[in-house]
This record gives structure tokens, C-alpha cells and sequence, in this order.
């Protein structure tokens, strides 16, 4: 049932629609189709796309040119699959530390008075919104050979030779941990701050202990928050760039920096475009839960 | 007034030094006047002085913000139509692939965006510069300011638009007169949030750029990668003071708790 739209809605609706079409789903289109080209030496470096005017011949030879060879050379190569799982697999482990880390921050904030909470929130949403690039440089400083940590260290006497830090995944986890930790104190913020507080005192004053009524209750209620900052985090973190870029090492390459290496140093577009395709497939689900539960909230209102 | 227990204010403590230590040592580091890190050589401005003179970086700078000012304006107009379109327009043809790829971008790895835009690009035979990075900014950010202009929407008593239709006001002129100004607060925190985010993105814009168009962070990271340099860290340190300006205005204009709110969105917990 749609009510009779003036000139002017239409508009409303159309306009960042068409936008959005043109700009976001097309492209994608246009990476799944060369995907599933054949690299070619010429400028733009994949045969061609469609030709709209070659009529019946032109439908057969396009179809007739689709290929999986590229998706067959990311199988066949270790290089790709190794990148998979180590992105994988820095992006969970940075998501459990982000948990570990991020849960008594949030929970703490809610413990004080609600006009703090505000100004405590937009405090550790801040750095988030400020220059990304710029604070994993910062930390380029201080993960130097020389620079304020190992100074720290060794004045302590916690160690007696400089330990190396750049160019490790210690240094992309403390990286990836810094830019997203915001991301993940929010969304459990907000679901901890929702909590009924009579739960906790019912509990309490039928003598449960504190360490309990937290892993019964607190922990399960929150849930909610859990789930989304951890796919906050997750999602963004597999497909990171900057982060190993300039903190990691050269060893082994998480999937962004394939993505970037197929595209502007070996120039193989159609591989490029094919590693991002198979990323989008293992996104795919932590993204759709993420949407269903946007939409669901938008939806209530 | 509820007690925080020592454990409670330990773990905000540590958390706030966490985010903001190493930003404050980068602007330190911006002052040592001398070359090496591990030297503290005195408080000096030599290599704010030094950047006067660094003319390509001035020529990104000042790509970079036309950049930002025009994305943003761009990215504003198109997500506050969009959230209006989303809240009160109920359910409409499409509206299920409309949030989808309101949504999607938030999320999307950054090279994915890049990489998809510049193939639409290069299949539509665009020559890249900077108008194609500014088209990818507005796609990119409009996304972000819908989310927060679909919040304020959300928020406002709908029963004052009723009542501007019940005294025969157009669906126009209910929205220019009523609407528009309750939500003013929100659009102008969603400005400046697209503002930041372009004049801050690097890995789009490097997919999307071409000859004479290097903005500012495409600039310095080709001199980061290498390692560190003085004169980044003054030109590091004046972007955290711009895009800091920008975003504690944009989060005061809300006059709501800005990121609480996009949380709620992500979390699915009703307001």
C-alpha cells in the first residue's frame, strides 16, 4: 500500500537512490564481472567489458569470455590463501583483545553519573573520528628502534636490549586494537547503560556474589553489544590496509595489502578484482547479521 | 550519586591514556628541535617553519580541503534526503535494497570502496582526478550523515509536522518550516563528520585520484612509509588540531550524544 507521492517526494527518494546505484552497487557489478576477465597487457589492463552495439554476437562473446582462471590462480596460489587466513586470523584475535580491553572501559563509564558518561563517551569517540592515518603514524614514533617505548623499557630495566616491534604483528594487533577500540566501547556502552539495574540488586540481595551476577546476568544482557562490536571490529579489521602497511612486516600480507599489491604494483586488475570478490564472500554473513540488526533498530525506532 | 569502584575508574583511566598518549607525543615530538627521536633537542617551531616552504604539501592541502568542503556539501545534501526517505516515507518500492546500500558502506573494507569505484570509473572511460575522488568521498560519507540525520528524525515529535498538514501546509512547506530546522543541528554535525572523513581518508582516495590531485594524506603517507620524519609530524599535529576542531563542533551541535546515538542505530536498542 503506497499513499500517492507529489513531484517533490519522488525526488526525495530518487535522488540519493539513483546516487547510491550508480555509485555503490554498479561498481560492484563491475568488479564481479572482471573478476572474471582475462588480464590483458592494454590500458585499462582486462578485455573488454560489453559491447553494447555488437547486438546477438556481442551477448554471445561476452558470456563466452568469462573465466574462472583468476578464481582458479587464487586457489592454486598459497600466496592468497595464506593472506585469507592470516587476515582471518589477526582480525579475530585483534577483535577478542578489543573485547577484553573494551569491556571494563564501557562497563565503567556506566558506573558513573550519567552527565560524565557523556562527556566520557564523546572523550574516547574522539580519536576515532580524527585523522586514522595520523595516529597509526604516532605509533610509528613510538614503536621506533630508538623511540619512547624502548626508552621506557630500558630505563625501567624491563629490558636490557631493544626489543623490535615494528614490522611484527605485535605491532599490527596494538595498531588495530588502538584505532578500533572506540568502535567497540560504543556499541557495549550503549546496550550496558540500557541495563536494568533492579536485576543486579535483585540478585545481590538474594545473596548472589558480584562475580556471579556478572557472568549471569551482565554478561549475557549484553550480548547484544557484544555481537555488534565485535563485527564492528571484525569486518573493517579483515580487509585492513594502513594498519599492517606501515606497522607490519613484509613477510606475509594480510588480504588488503594483496588487494593493493595486485592492483598498483603487479597490475593485474582482474586478480585484484577477484581477491575482492571472494573478501566480499567472507563478509558477506558477519555483514548481513550486521544490516539485520541495524535495520531492526531502525525499524523500532 | 553512584559509587565507581577503584577497579571501574582504573579501567577509564588507562583506557583514555591508551587513546590519547601516543596523540600527545606525536605533538611533542612536532616541537623537538632536534632530527632524531631519540633525542630531545629543546622546544622549537623549526619544522612548522620548515612547512611554509614545502610547496607541494601546501598544494595538497589545499586540494584536500577544496576536497572535503565539496564531498561534504555533496555527501550532506544526498544522506539527508536519504534518512527522510527512510523514516518517514514507511515502506516504499526497493526499500529493502535503498538500506542495504545505505548501510553496506559503513561497514565495507576501504579498498574494496576504492577498488570498486575506480573500475566503474575506468569502464566508463572517466579520466581520474579530483573529481572522481570527490564523488567517491560523497558516496562514502552521505552514508555516515544519514545515519546520524535518521537518528534526530527518529527522535523529533512527528505530531508538530501533523499539525503544520492540519493547518494546510504543503508536505514542502511543512518540511521547509517545520522539519528542516528541528533537524538543522543534526545535518550540520553530519557536515562536518563528512568533512573529517574525507580530509581524512587515504585509501579511497589513492584508488580514485589522478595526475594533480595528491591530497594531503595520500602525501604523507608516501612520506611516512619510510619512516619518520619531523616535518610529518607538524603537519600530523596541525590535521589532528583541524579535524579535532571539526569533529568536538560537530558532536556539540548535535546537542544529542552523537556517538551514542549511532550506536543505538548498530545495536538494535530502542531510544
Amino acid at each position: 500500500m503506497t499513499p500517492k507521492r507529489s513531484f517533490a517526494e519522488k525526488f526525495v527518494v530518487r535522488l540519493p537512490y539513483a546516487w547510491l546505484l550508480v555509485f555503490f552497487l554498479v561498481p560492484f557489478l563491475i568488479v564481479l564481472r572482471i573478476s572474471l576477465s582475462q588480464p590483458t597487457l592494454a590500458q585499462p589492463p582486462y578485455t573488454p567489458l560489453f559491447d553494447l552495439f555488437a547486438g546477438w554476437h556481442g551477448i554471445t562473446a561476452f558470456f563466452g569470455a568469462l573465466s574462472l582462471d583468476n578464481y582458479a590462480l587464487i586457489g592454486s596460489d598459497p600466496l592468497y590463501l595464506l593472506s585469507f587466513v592470516k587476515s582471518v586470523e589477526i582480525a579475530a584475535f585483534s577483535t577478542l583483545l578489543l573485547l577484553i580491553i573494551g569491556y571494563p572501559i564501557a562497563y565503567g563509564i556506566t558506573r558513573t553519573p550519567r552527565r560524565v558518561q557523556a562527556v566520557l563517551m564523546t572523550l574516547v569517540m574522539l580519536p576515532f573520528w580524527t585523522a586514522f592515518l595520523i595516529r597509526i603514524y604516532a605509533w610509528m614514533n613510538i614503536l621506533q628502534h630508538d623511540g619512547p617505548l624502548n626508552q621506557l623499557l630500558l630505563a625501567l630495566h624491563i629490558v636490557n636490549t631493544p626489543p623490535v616491534w615494528l614490522s611484527t604483528d605485535t605491532a599490527i594487533y596494538i595498531g588495530i586494537v588502538y584505532s578500533y577500540l572506540p568502535f567497540m566501547v560504543l556499541p557495549l556502552y550503549a546496550t550496558l547503560e540500557k541495563l536494568d539495574e533492579t536485576l543486579l540488586e535483585a540478585a545481590a540481595d538474594l545473596g548472589c556474589p558480584r562475580r556471579k551476577i556478572f557472568w549471569e546476568i551482565t554478561l549475557p544482557l549484553s550480548s547484544p553489544g557484544v555481537l555488534a562490536g565485535a563485527l564492528l571490529c571484525f569486518i573493517p579489521a579483515v580487509g585492513e590496509f594502513v594498519i599492517p602497511d606501515l606497522l607490519g612486516g613484509s613477510q606475509a600480507p594480510m588480504i588488503g595489502q594483496t588487494i593493493w599489491t595486485e592492483f598498483f604494483g603487479n597490475k593485474d586488475w582482474p586478480a585484484a578484482a577477484a581477491v575482492a570478490v571472494v573478501l566480499i564472500g567472507l563478509l558477506v554473513t558477519p555483514i548481513v547479521i550486521f544490516q539485520h540488526q541495524a535495520m531492526r533498530a531502525a525499524e523500532r525506532g | 550519586m553512584r559509587k565507581v569502584s577503584t577497579f571501574n575508574l582504573s579501567a577509564i583511566v588507562l583506557g583514555l591514556v591508551f587513546l590519547y598518549l601516543p596523540i600527545a607525543i606525536l605533538v611533542i615530538y612536532s616541537f623537538n628541535a632536534s632530527r632524531l627521536v631519540s633525542v630531545w633537542g629543546g622546544w622549537s617551531t623549526h619544522w612548522y617553519a620548515e612547512l611554509i616552504n614545502d610547496a607541494p604539501l601546501l598544494d595538497s592541502a589545499f586540494i584536500s580541503v577544496r576536497l572535503a568542503l565539496i564531498s561534504a556539501t555533496a555527501a550532506t545534501i544526498f544522506g539527508t534526503l536519504a534518512a527522510v526517505a527512510l523514516v518517514r516515507f514507511g515502506r516504499f518500492r526497493g526499500r529493502l535494497l535503498f538500506a542495504s546500500m545505505i548501510y553496506a558502506p559503513l561497514v565495507m573494507p576501504e579498498v574494496i570502496t576504492g577498488l570498486s569505484m575506480l573500475l566503474l570509473f575506468v569502464a566508463v572511460a572517466i579520466d581520474r582526478g579530483f573529481w572522481t575522488v570527490a564523488i567517491a568521498h560523497t558516496t562514502m560519507a552521505m552514508c555516515f550523515v544519514t545515519v546520524i540525520v535518521q537518528a534526530r528524525l527518529v527522535d523529533f515529535d512527528m505530531n508538530l509536522e501533523e499539525a503544520a498538514m492540519d493547518l494546510g501546509a504543503s508536505p514542502l512547506d511543512t518540511f521547509r518550516a517545520v522539519t528542516l530546522p528541528l533537524i538543522l543541528p543534526a545535518i550540520a554535525a553530519g557536515w562536518m563528520l563528512a568533512f573529517a572523513l574525507s580530509l581524512d581518508d587515504l585509501v579511497i582516495a589513492s584508488f580514485t585520484t589522478g595526475p594533480g590531485a595528491t591530497t594531503l594524506p595520500i602525501r604523507i603517507y608516501s612520506e611516512v612509509r619510510l619512516g619518520v620524519k619531523p616535518e610529518m609530524n607538524a603537519v600530523c599535529s596541525i590535521m589532528i588540531g583541524v579535524v579535532g576542531v571539526a569533529v568536538i563542533a560537530a558532536s556539540l551541535l548535535a546537542k544529542f550524544n552523537l556517538p551514542t546515538t549511532v550506536a543505538r542505530k548498530s545495536t538494535g536498542s530502542p531510544d
